[in-house]
């Protein structure tokens, strides 16, 4: 289990029906590549977040499956649509199988 | 130094072996792009990749790809020790077919995107990013 990974989203608390919104999300994370030694020369193993997905009441929004090369900390930045009020799930897959979720409500203004 | 038959071969397959390594490299690339769009034809045109022209540290390299219409879009990075960097799929309650993140990058390379469009079709778009500083520890 990696230590302190925390997740964080932006997303605006409402939107209009129909409305395309800006999302940020952030998870805190180490992203070792695998790719690393350390300082006796020995290979660091791999862990990373692997794939990240985000749903709107269960509809798929958008689905990234993630290699070593994403930057530690992995950041995404990306537009959905906001049918009706509900609620964004965001779901993070470490590679030690831990999941990591946060969950967001949007309401309609 | 006198110029013996032996360091005379060391030199020519040193020589050989240094042009071999970005051609080695950009295979490995080939090959996960390959994998991507399963050999088809790639196109050009109706996809944006953006990056920075120099990144000065290669650790966090912003890049972000914008297609419309496409249904998933991969991002490789040609001179990275594995070429894959992100494939994402866009579901129906996607607003735009495009997504921005943060990348790592092991030296100055071409990066280069592939989106898979609804009509099944692929197009592609590269970028040459300078790095100063490389991302991949070592």
């Amino acid at each position: 289990m990696a230590k302190g990974v925390k997740p964080r989203v932006k997303v605006p608390k409402t939107a209009a029906a129909g409305e395309a919104i800006t999302i940020k999300t952030l998870i805190s994370h180490k992203m070792e590549s695998g790719q690393r030694k350390d300082s006796d020369g020995n290979l660091i193993p791999r862990s990373i977040i692997n794939r990240f997905t985000t749903s709107f009441n269960g509809q798929e929004v958008l689905d990234v499956v993630v290699e070593p090369a994403v930057s530690t900390n992995p950041y995404f930045e990306f537009e959905a649509l906001v049918p009706e009020a509900g609620e964004f799930t965001f779901t993070w897959y470490d590679d030690d199988g831990s999941v990591y979720e946060a969950k967001k409500a949007v309401a309609i203004a | 130094m006198n110029m013996t038959r032996r360091t005379a071969l060391a030199l020519g397959a040193g020589a050989l072996a240094v042009t071999l390594l970005p051609l080695s490299a950009h295979a490995a690339a080939d090959d996960a792009i390959a994998t991507f769009t399963g050999g088809a034809e790639i196109g050009e045109g109706g996809l944006t990749l953006t990056t920075p022209e120099i990144a000065e540290n290669g650790n966090t390299v912003p890049v972000s790809v914008d297609a419309p219409g496409a249904v998933a879009i991969a991002v490789f990075a040609t001179g990275n020790p594995t070429p894959e960097v992100i494939t994402a799929k866009f579901g129906p309650l996607a607003a735009a077919q495009s997504v921005a993140t943060r990348i790592r990058l092991a030296g100055t390379q071409d990066v280069v995107a592939v989106a898979q469009m609804a009509d099944g079709s692929f197009v592609r778009a590269a970028n040459t990013v300078k790095v100063t500083i490389g991302g991949c520890g070592g």
